[in-house]
C-alpha cells in the first residue's frame, strides 16, 4: 500500500465548558493522497471545521482538546511533535485559508507584510527578496498592480481580492496540503466562482492536495475527488465524488443532496430543508445521532449506533440500511403504511 | 497627516475658549473682594484699591473678560504678589518637574501595566489571571495620596531606604536623582498602572479570538508574533483612549503626590497658593494644566492615525 | 400597572441573582451594605462622641482606655472618628453623585434630543469641563467656594456633569436612531413624553454602571480635598480630614493614617467591585 500524504485515524477534539463535555469530532478516519482534493461536507456543527483545525492543531485549548488519534502527515503523527516542530509545518507544509476574508486578514497590518511574514518564517531570506516573492504570489493569485497593493491594508481590498491574498499567503511557502475551510461562502456568486477556478488551476500547478471543508455539495462536485459527509461528529458517508453523486446511501447524504435540488446549487445560506436540527452533543447518546430526524429510522437505530462499514470498494456507510435495496424496500414499507 | 494636525489645531480653539470662560467664571464666584482677600486683613485700604486696579477689577465684566483673554492670547497669566513673579515664570520653573514626575510613572505604568493585562489574557480563568485582576482592582481603588504616605511610612521611615520627600539634583549624580524620583512616581502611577492591565486584558481578550488571529498561527509564526505583533496592535487603540484619560489623571494626583512628596512642580504651586489666597496664580495654573491636557490629547489622536490605518482623518471625530 | 410593578420586581431580582452569582460582586455588595450600615447606625456603632477631645489623652495606643483603636492629636477617639466618617463619605458620595447625575443627565438629553445649536454649546462646555483634570476642577471649585459639606457636594458634583451629559448624550443618539421614537412622534406625542418615557428608560442601565463607579471616584475626591484641607469644616470627622492630621504624626500614631487609609481604600473597593459586577450584569459592551 502506498504511503498516503494524509492519513488521520481515529480523530477525536473534544471541548469542556461548565461542566459538560462535548465531543465535536468524534473518531473520525481521514486519508489524502499527493494532488488529491477532499470534500468534508457537513451542517454548521457537524464537526468538519473543528476537524479541519484539529488537523492543523489550532483547536483554542482551553476549552477544546484532541483527545485521541493519530494525524500521520507525510509520515510524521502531528500530534506527537512538539510546538515548535508544528509551527514549522503551519504555513510551510500544511496551510489553511478560512471562511471569512473579511474578518481573516489583520487590519492593521499591510498585505505584503502578512505575505512576507509567513514566508520569512520558513525560509531564511532577506525582507526584500521576500517582498518580491510577495509580489509574485499577488500576481499569481491575479491581483492587479501587486506591488502597489502591498503597500495597501486589508480594507482597501474587496472581499473576492482579499480572499485572494488569503490564498496567496496560504500558498506562499508552497504547500503539499491546503485546507479551505468554507473559502467561498462568504464571497458574492460570480466572485465564488472565480475563486474556484482559480485554487483548481493553482492546484494544478503546483501539486497541492486540498482539504474542502463545505456545506455546498455544488462546489464538492466542480472540486473534489472524494467526499466525507459528517454528521454529529462522525463520518457517515465516506466515498468517491461519482460514487457519491450515483449512489449516495446515507439518508443524511440524501437529505443535503435533495435540499441541494430543491434550493439550488447557488444558495449561500446554511443548508437545509432537513427537518429537525443536530443533536445536542453535551448529552450521552445511545443510538444514531440521525435517528430523529431520519425518515427511514426503524426501532434498532434508536438504540444502537451503527457502524461505519465498506458496503462496497472504496464506500463506506454507517448506517443499518447498507444497500440500495434494503432502503427501498424500507421507503416503500413507509409508502404502503401511509397508504 | 500635515492638514489633519492643523484642523484639529483649529478645531483646539473653541475649546480652548471655553476652558478660558470656565475658569473666568469661577474666579469671579469667589464671594468678597479678591484683592482684600489676597492681602489679608491687615491690608490699608488703598493698598486693596490699588491691587483692585492692578487686577482689573475696578473695569465692568465685560471689560474684564475681554483683557483676560486678550491676556490669555498672549500667554500673559498675570503677576503674582505673594511670589513677586510672573504666574507663567513661575509655571515655567515648576512645570519641568511636574513632566518629570509625570513622565516616570507613566512609564512606570506603561511598562508594568500593559504586560501585566496582556499575560493575564494569555492565561485567562488561572491563578495568574485572577491575581492580577485583583491587584489592578485594588489599583484602581487606591486613594493615591494614602499609598504616598504609607510607602513613606514603610520605605523612608521604617526602612529608611528612600528619602521621603524633596526633589534630587542632577549634580548629585544620577542615583540621588532617581531616589527621590521612585516613592512619588510609583505613588503616582498606581492608578494609571491598574487601569491599563485592566483595558490591555480586555482588549487582548477580545482581540485574540478574533479570525486574523487564528490566521496568524495557522501561519506557523513564533507566538511572541501573534501576541506582540498580531494582537496588540489591534488591542492598542482602546488602550491609547485610556492613555489619553490617564494623562488627567497623571496631572491631577500630581497636585496631591507633589503635596505629600514635597516634590517642586506644578501641583505644589497650586496648593502653596491656594493657602497663600493667591488666586492670580491659582487661576494661571489651572488654566495652564488644562492647556497641556489639550495638546496633549491631540497628540493621542495622531496616535491612532498611527496605530489604525482604518481611522479616518478627514471626519472631525478622529475617535469614534 | 400591576402587571408593570410585578415585570419591575422580576427584573430587580434577576439582576440580584446575577449579581450574587458572581463572587468578587457579592463581596462588593457586601462591603458597600455594612458601610452603609454603619453610616446610618454610626451613634450607636461609635464608642465616644467623635469631637470630644481630652486633654493629656493624646497619641493613646489601640486598645488602651476604652479606645479601641487610640486616640489622635487631640484625645478623639480614633474609632469613633472613623465611624462618623464613613457618613461623610456615603453623603458626599450619594450626593454628588446624585448632583452630577441630575445636571448631567438633563444636559445630555437635551443636546442629544435637540441637536442643533444647543448640542453644539452644551457639549463644548462639557469639552471645556473635561480638559480640566478630575480633582483639579474639584479644588479649584473649592478655592472659590470655600470649605464646608454642601461646598463639598457641590464641587464634586460641578465635576462629575460633564462625564454624565456626554453617556446620556451618545445613549440618546444611539435610542433616537431606532424606530419606534419616530413612530411615538408621528403619533403626536410630546417631546417631554418621548424624553421621559422612551429615552430615559433607555439610558437607565449605563446610568447606574457610570453612577455606581463615579461614587467611589465621589468618596475618593472628598477624601483627596479633606486632605489637602480644602474639604469638610473641621472638627468634622472625615476620612481624608483623618488622613491630614495623622499624616503628620506617622511616628507617634501610625494608625491614624493607616486606618482612615484603609476605611477609604476598603470602600472604593467594594464600590468598583460592584460596579464591575452590574457592568457584566447590565450593559456588557461597556469598557472599564
Amino acid at each position: 500500500m502506498t504511503e498516503h500524504l494524509l492519513n488521520v485515524e481515529n480523530l477525536t477534539v473534544e471541548f469542556k465548558s461548565s461542566g459538560s463535555t462535548m465531543k465535536a469530532v468524534n473518531g473520525v478516519n481521514l486519508q489524502l493522497n499527493k494532488k488529491e482534493t477532499l470534500g468534508i461536507v457537513g451542517e454548521s456543527g457537524s464537526g468538519k471545521s473543528v476537524t479541519a483545525t484539529a488537523l492543523m492543531r489550532l483547536i483554542p485549548s482551553p476549552p477544546g482538546k484532541i483527545t485521541d488519534g493519530h494525524i500521520y502527515f507525510n509520515g510524521r503523527d502531528l500530534l506527537q511533535l512538539s510546538e515548535k516542530d508544528m509551527r514549522n509545518v503551519r504555513g510551510n507544509d500544511m496551510s489553511m485559508i478560512f471562511q471569512d476574508p473579511i474578518t481573516s486578514l489583520n487590519p492593521v497590518l499591510t498585505v505584503g507584510n502578512q505575505i512576507v511574514e509567513v514566508i520569512r518564517a520558513h525560509e531564511k531570506i532577506s525582507k526584500k527578496d521576500a517582498a518580491t516573492k510577495a509580489v509574485e504570489m499577488l500576481k499569481m493569485v491575479g491581483i492587479p498592480e501587486p506591488e502597489k497593493r502591498l503597500k495597501m491594508y486589508p480594507h482597501e481590498f474587496s472581499g473576492g481580492m482579499r480572499q485572494r491574498v488569503m490564498i496567496a499567503i496560504a500558498l506562499a511557502c508552497n504547500p503539499k496540503l491546503l485546507i479551505a475551510d468554507e473559502p467561498t461562502t462568504a464571497l458574492d456568486v460570480t466572485v465564488q466562482a472565480q475563486i474556484l477556478d482559480l485554487m483548481k488551476k493553482l492546484q494544478q500547478e503546483h501539486d497541492t492536495a486540498i482539504i474542502m471543508i463545505t456545506h455546498d455539495l455544488g462546489v464538492v462536485w466542480e472540486l473534489c475527488d472524494k467526499v466525507n459527509v459528517m454528521y454529529a461528529g462522525r463520518t457517515v458517508e465516506s466515498t468517491t465524488t461519482r460514487q457519491l453523486y450515483d449512489n449516495a446511501l446515507h439518508p443524511y447524504t440524501w437529505g443535503l443532496l435533495e435540499s441541494q435540488i430543491t434550493m439550488g446549487t447557488q444558495e449561500q445560506e446554511r443548508l437545509p430543508a432537513i427537518p429537525g436540527s443536530p443533536p445536542d452533543l453535551t448529552m450521552p447518546h445511545s443510538g444514531c445521532h440521525f435517528a430523529s430526524r431520519c425518515p427511514l429510522a426503524t426501532e434498532i437505530c434508536h438504540h444502537t449506533a451503527p457502524e461505519l462499514v465498506e458496503v462496497q470498494s472504496n464506500h463506506f456507510v454507517a448506517c443499518h440500511l447498507q444497500s440500495k435495496e434494503q432502503i427501498v424496500e424500507r421507503k416503500e414499507g413507509i409508502f404502503n403504511a401511509a397508504k | 497627516m500635515g492638514s489633519f494636525i492643523l484642523k484639529r489645531l483649529i478645531n483646539l480653539v473653541p475649546t480652548l475658549l471655553v476652558v478660558g470662560i470656565i475658569v473666568f467664571i469661577i474666579t469671579r464666584m469667589i464671594p468678597g473682594d479678591p484683592a482684600s482677600v489676597m492681602l489679608g486683613p491687615q491690608a490699608s485700604v488703598e493698598d486693596v484699591e490699588n491691587l483692585r486696579a492692578e487686577l482689573g477689577l475696578d473695569k465692568s465684566l465685560p471689560a474684564q473678560f475681554v483683557s483676560y483673554i486678550a491676556d490669555l492670547a498672549q500667554l500673559n497669566l498675570g503677576y503674582s504678589y505673594s511670589y513677586s513673579e510672573s504666574v507663567f515664570g513661575l509655571i515655567a520653573e515648576r512645570f519641568p518637574n511636574t513632566v518629570i514626575l509625570a513622565l516616570a510613572a507613566l512609564f512606570i505604568a506603561v511598562v508594568i501595566g500593559i504586560p501585566a493585562g496582556i499575560f493575564a489574557a494569555r492565561k485567562q480563568n488561572t491563578i495568574v489571571d485572577y491575581v492580577v485582576m485583583l491587584v489592578s482592582l485594588v489599583g484602581v481603588s487606591m486613594p493615591i495620596f494614602w499609598l504616598g504616605i504609607m510607602l513613606v511610612l514603610f520605605f523612608s521611615v521604617n526602612l529608611g531606604w528612600l528619602p521621603a520627600t524633596g526633589m534630587g539634583s542632577m549634580d548629585d549624580g544620577l542615583w540621588a536623582f532617581i531616589k527621590h524620583l521612585i516613592l512619588p512616581a510609583c505613588a503616582l502611577a498606581t492608578i494609571p498602572m491598574a487601569t491599563f492591565a485592566r483595558i490591555t486584558r480586555s482588549s487582548m481578550l477580545e482581540v485574540i479570538s478574533q479570525d486574523y488571529i487564528k490566521t496568524a498561527r495557522s501561519k506557523g509564526i513564533k507566538e511572541y508574533l501573534v501576541i506582540g505583533k498580531h494582537a496588540f496592535k489591534n488591542a492598542l487603540t482602546p488602550i491609547l483612549t485610556v492613555l489619553g484619560m490617564q494623562i488627567s489623571n497623571l496631572l491631577g494626583g500630581a497636585v496631591l503626590t507633589e503635596t505629600i512628596f514635597s516634590w517642586p512642580g506644578m501641583g505644589r504651586l497650586i496648593v502653596d497658593a491656594i493657602d497663600k489666597r493667591d488666586f492670580v496664580v491659582v487661576q494661571g495654573t489651572v488654566i495652564f494644566i488644562a492647556f497641556i491636557f489639550v495638546l496633549v490629547n491631540l497628540i493621542v489622536d495622531v496616535l491612532y492615525k498611527v496605530v489604525n490605518p482604518k481611522v479616518n482623518l478627514d471626519s472631525d471625530g478622529g475617535k469614534k | 400597572m400591576v402587571q408593570a410593578i410585578v415585570n419591575d420586581t422580576k427584573k430587580k431580582n434577576t439582576l440580584l441573582r446575577k449579581l450574587l452569582k458572581n463572587k468578587l460582586a457579592s463581596i462588593g455588595l457586601v462591603i458597600v451594605a455594612i458601610m452603609a450600615i454603619v453610616a446610618i447606625f454610626a451613634p450607636w456603632i461609635a464608642t465616644h462622641p467623635p469631637d470630644e477631645m481630652t486633654v493629656g489623652k493624646s497619641f493613646l495606643a489601640w486598645n488602651t482606655e476604652g479606645h479601641l483603636l487610640g486616640t489622635d492629636n487631640y484625645g478623639r477617639d480614633l474609632f469613633s472618628r472613623l465611624v462618623y466618617g464613613t457618613r461623610i463619605s456615603m453623603i458626599v458620595g450619594i450626593a454628588a453623585v446624585l448632583f452630577g447625575a441630575v445636571f448631567g443627565t438633563l444636559l445630555g438629553l437635551v443636546a442629544g434630543y435637540f441637536g442643533g445649536r444647543l448640542d453644539a454649546v452644551i457639549m463644548r462646555t462639557m469639552d471645556g469641563l473635561f480638559a480640566f483634570p478630575f480633582i483639579l476642577l474639584a479644588i479649584t471649585l473649592m478655592t472659590v467656594l470655600g470649605q464646608g459639606l454642601v461646598n463639598v457636594i457641590v464641587a464634586i458634583g460641578i465635576a462629575n456633569i460633564p462625564g454624565f451629559a456626554r453617556l446620556v448624550r451618545g445613549q440618546v443618539l444611539s435610542v433616537k436612531e431606532e424606530e419606534f421614537v419616530e413612530v411615538t412622534h408621528s403619533l403626536g406625542a410630546t417631546h417631554r413624553r418621548i424624553i421621559f418615557s422612551h429615552i430615559l428608560p433607555n439610558c437607565l442601565a449605563p446610568l447606574i454602571v457610570y453612577g455606581t463607579m463615579s461614587t467611589a471616584g465621589a468618596i475618593i475626591s472628598e477624601a483627596a480635598l479633606s486632605f489637602l484641607g480644602l474639604g469638610v469644616q473641621p472638627p468634622t470627622a472625615s476620612w481624608g480630614s483623618i488622613l491630614k492630621d495623622g499624616k503628620d504624626f506617622l511616628v507617634l500614631n501610625p494608625q491614624m493614617a493607616t486606618f482612615s487609609g484603609v476605611c477609604i481604600l476598603v470602600t472604593v473597593l467594594g464600590i468598583n467591585l460592584l460596579g464591575d459586577g452590574l457592568r457584566d450584569a447590565l450593559d456588557p459592551k461597556m469598557k472599564v
